[in-house]
């Protein structure tokens, strides 16, 4: 640990100050700011609207709120959540930030879309919330055909457009982010070098590189029909319905990886770091995480077991959907030896790794259920799946998110925060979690049904749990975001590495300089070279 | 021993006990796999906290058998689940051949049932124990889906063609039906109750429902009244197919394929008829799309199913 005497070194947070100096940045490290900050507002936002789902679901009759406004809550809590928020959640955030520190790199290669990215994405995300404080869109964020094109009577066309708006962004990330890793590692960062993260990010990028396009084409075809008349998907039209769950889903199954890898990257830079332990089967890891990118692409019909699709065409899909756990399943498997012989301390991030390594496990074998063909017809549309994707794009994703921030906050901010909060909010956190989303699986097997206002009595007593789960679950997310902002002005500094890890971002200064590096590192070896030689025996 | 809380839906149709043999080979699957891995993490967790006296040594960061063992293992144990639920579902596909078929049109929001005998119910529908139902669905607005959890059974009703979704009621009682798929405001009214009764009961049931037509003899009033009729049968102004015998037959079209003439084609037909035309026919037949809606399309289906003798039908 470097003791800092005399003159404090500059820092990227110390380059200017003032709105111009933030806003007009091409720094990628300011402009993972400039996206924390929004995704925080939108994460809270989304938030909200689940809290008040929950409320109205906490009896049977639909009393809270109209069903019109019931439909238009989740329908927002969905594509902000999934939009807004998972999509760029940790890319554009620790991505950002990390990435060029990760490889030695003085910025990502294109700075300025990088910025851009972040005015696309504003523009974007304000054009869609603009259409709910108009009226609303109340088609749920699948925007499923002929209702959202000929039926719905909301804004649906400017909150499609809104993610339109935004699919750009992401875009624009990920060719940033590919070409980044491609052109600017640091000399002897070999590939089978990169850490895990690093990994992920690429296979990330790849799949938004090369589905939202088809997003892109779908929500352009709403918008044609919808304003035009132009029939593609309402047979009324001479269109076809399917037609757009086969598009949608080719974007949106391989989303559900641009949502869950990431997280998969951070907490296999946590893992290591806390139990003092090499990652186990690093190779195997980095090439699960392309497995996951590939075989994603391949299996969008099982979202359409029971729409009349082929049942030949449900075979190929479920057997494909079993390839693709099979990746997913090594990772848990290698997660979990890294921990053998370790010397294990359970900091926040580490506790939040942990929880989700749980929440994710739980979560996919749930899938397993889902892939079955005769099971899903049964639990197809229930709060089985509602509880399944939360078990991974919350329990996984935003958990992970959780553990990343405490993990690098040091290096963003070059502040401490108190361990001792960070732990209760993390085990608040997973305990809020199971109790909102474990009795949603029973609901499902029940036959409650997705998308519900109201709901025959015989289902209450498991809502009423998951209803009370969410209040601690919604205590548990608003306590880092007092601890973290206490720390942000008031935390004691940060060493340059106070968690001893490995890695390249861990060798310059906290908070560090804008250019990152006072030298260009050169790397000699593989990543996670733990226990160092400064731990002692 | 529940305390009233329900675990798991009721068992009522012939199809339910086989998906639960699954699901709950699953569930033990999974708690199974998921309380050993949770007990390695926290084992591991206590073991080798940090300070611990455990012995460290031979440790290792990778290890090719055991990695290729657990890659092979979780490939077998996919491939089973995947077997098992793919026959499994397969089933859906082939109804008996002596079901019962009742036509289900789901619409924003209500769901209609009409019996073959051309009783007619809302949100209800009757069905006798024992015996196979189909119900081919159709919808006359947005995708709306027919879920009966107690019988496993669950299928879109999608515009613009017709599904079909079989079961056999195990139980006499009532059921809940939902609507599965999102279909807007009141989607969460869009509920109902299957009735499973004993054949006697249900045969007294279609009785008091009073003997009007039959779905076929609707549909055929409705062939006449639309002048299908006019060129259909014996017309010597216009020629166009004689419709006997046609349903699930293969039919040769002008442009030289075949296709199967199944509940897909003669709605077609009916709709977009110069799209399909049969070999030396003149396209002349005009369109029908927005003149009958989907509850009389499926009268005149059952009426054009009724010229085909039942052993032809695909």
């Amino acid at each position: 640990m470097s003791e800092r005497i005399g003159a404090v070194p500059a820092t990227y947070m110390g380059e200017g100050s003032g709105p111009r100096a933030w806003l007009l940045t091409t720094d990628h490290k300011r402009v993972a700011w400039l996206y924390l900050v929004a995704l925080t507002v939108f994460f809270f936002l989304g938030g909200a609207m689940a809290v008040l789902i929950r409320v109205e679901l906490a009896t049977p009759a639909g009393d809270l709120v109209s069903d019109d406004a019931y439909d238009r809550l989740f329908s927002i809590h969905g594509i902000i959540m999934v939009w807004f928020f998972l999509v760029p959640s940790i890319p554009a955030t620790l991505g950002n930030f990390l990435l060029p520190l990760m490889i030695g790199a003085r910025d990502l290669a294109f700075p300025r879309l990088n910025l851009a990215s972040w005015y696309v994405f504003i523009f974007g995300s304000g054009f869609t919330l603009y259409s709910v404080i108009a009226g609303g869109v109340d088609t749920g964020w699948t925007f499923y055909t002929p209702f959202s094109t000929m039926f719905s009577n909301s804004y649906v066309s400017a909150a499609a457009f809104g993610v339109f708006i935004v699919g750009f962004s992401t875009i624009m990330t990920g060719i940033n982010f590919i070409v980044t890793v491609h052109k600017l590692r640091a000399p002897g960062l070999t590939w089978f070098r990169l850490p895990i993260f690093v990994w992920t990010m690429y296979a990330t990028a790849l799949v938004m590189v090369l589905a939202t396009p088809v997003l892109a084409a779908s929500l352009i075809l709403i918008v044609l029909e919808r304003v035009f008349g132009i029939g593609v998907f309402d047979p009324g039209l001479g269109g076809d319905p399917l037609l757009f769950q086969h598009l949608f889903w080719f974007y949106s199954h391989p989303a559900v990886y641009i949502m869950i890898l990431p997280g998969m990257g951070v907490v296999s830079e946590i893992l290591p770091c806390f139990s003092r332990r090499p990652l186990f089967g690093y190779t195997a890891v980095a090439l699960s995480s392309m497995a996951i990118a590939i075989f994603g692409f391949l299996v969008w019909g099982h979202h359409m077991f029971v729409s009349g699709q082929s049942a030949y065409a449900g075979l190929v899909f479920s057997f494909l959907s079993y390839c693709v756990a099979i990746p997913s399943a090594i990772k848990v498997f290698n997660w979990s030896l890294t921990l053998r012989k370790g010397e294990i301390a359970f900091e926040t991030s580490m506790l939040y790794a942990l929880g989700f390594l749980g929440l994710f496990t739980f979560g996919g074998l749930a899938g397993l259920f889902l892939a079955a063909l005769a099971v899903d017809v049964h639990v197809h549309d229930t709060y089985f799946v509602v509880a399944h994707f939360h078990y991974i794009m919350v329990g996984g994703m935003v958990t992970a998110f959780m553990a990343g921030i405490h993990f690098w906050w040091p290096k963003i901010t070059g502040r401490m925060y108190s361990e001792t909060w960070g732990r209760i909010a993390a085990i608040v956190t997973f305990l809020g979690f199971n109790l909102t989303f474990f009795p949603q699986y029973v609901l499902g097997f029940l036959g409650m049904p997705r998308r519900y206002h109201a709901y025959p009595p015989e289902f209450a007593f498991w809502h009423i749990l998951s209803s009370a789960g969410a209040v601690v679950l919604a205590l548990g997310y608003l306590m880092p975001l007092f601890s973290l902002g206490w720390s942000l002005f008031r935390g004691p500094r940060a060493p340059d590495n106070p968690w001893r890890a490995t890695g390249l971002e861990w060798k310059t200064t906290s908070p560090p300089p804008p250019h990152n590096f006072d030298e260009t590192p050169v790397v000699d070896g593989p990543p996670y070279r733990y226990p160092l030689a400064e731990d002692g025996a | 021993m529940s305390f009233g809380i329900p675990f798991a839906p009721e068992q009522a149709s012939s199809l339910a006990p086989g998906v639960d043999h699954l699901f709950y080979a699953l569930l033990a699957f999974t708690f199974a796999l998921g309380i050993f891995l949770s007990a390695l993490v926290i084992g591991y967790s206590v073991k080798y906290r940090a300070g611990s006296p455990a012995d460290r040594s031979g440790e290792r960061s990778r290890s090719a058998p055991l990695e290729i063992a657990w890659t092979t293992a979780t490939l077998v144990v996919a491939f089973a689940i995947f077997a098992w639920g793919a026959v499994l579902f397969m089933g859906r596909e082939h109804p008996p051949a002596d079901a019962i078929e009742i036509a289900g049109l789901g619409k924003q929001w209500m769901w209609q049932f009409r019996h073959p005998g051309g009783q007619r119910e809302i949100d209800e529908l009757h069905v006798p124990v024992g015996r196979a139902v189909v119900v081919s669905l159709a919808s006359q607005d947005v995708i709306h889906s027919f879920f009966v959890p107690a019988f496993r059974v669950k299928q879109d009703a999608v515009p613009g063609r017709t599904t079909h979704v079989w079961f056999t009621a195990t139980e006499p009682g009532r059921f809940h039906l939902f609507c599965a798929e999102y279909c807007g405001t009141e989607h969460s009214g869009m509920v109902g109750w299957v009735v499973a009764m004993q054949p006697e009961d249900y045969a007294a049931w279609l009785e008091r429902q009073g003997s009007g037509d039959t779905l076929a003899q609707q549909g055929e009033k409705l062939f006449r009244a639309l002048g299908c009729s006019g060129c259909h049968e014996n017309s010597t102004a216009v020629r166009a197919p004689d419709l006997h015998g046609v349903y699930g037959r293969p039919v040769a079209l002008a442009n030289s394929q075949t296709v199967m003439a199944d509940e897909r084609y003669l709605r077609d037909s009916i709709l977009q008829p110069a799209r399909e035309v049969a070999a030396g026919y003149e396209p002349v037949m005009p369109s029908f799309d927005g003149l009958v809606d989907e509850g009389e399309l499926q009268m005149l289906l059952s009426y054009l199913k009724s010229l085909s003798p039942k052993e032809a039908s695909p």
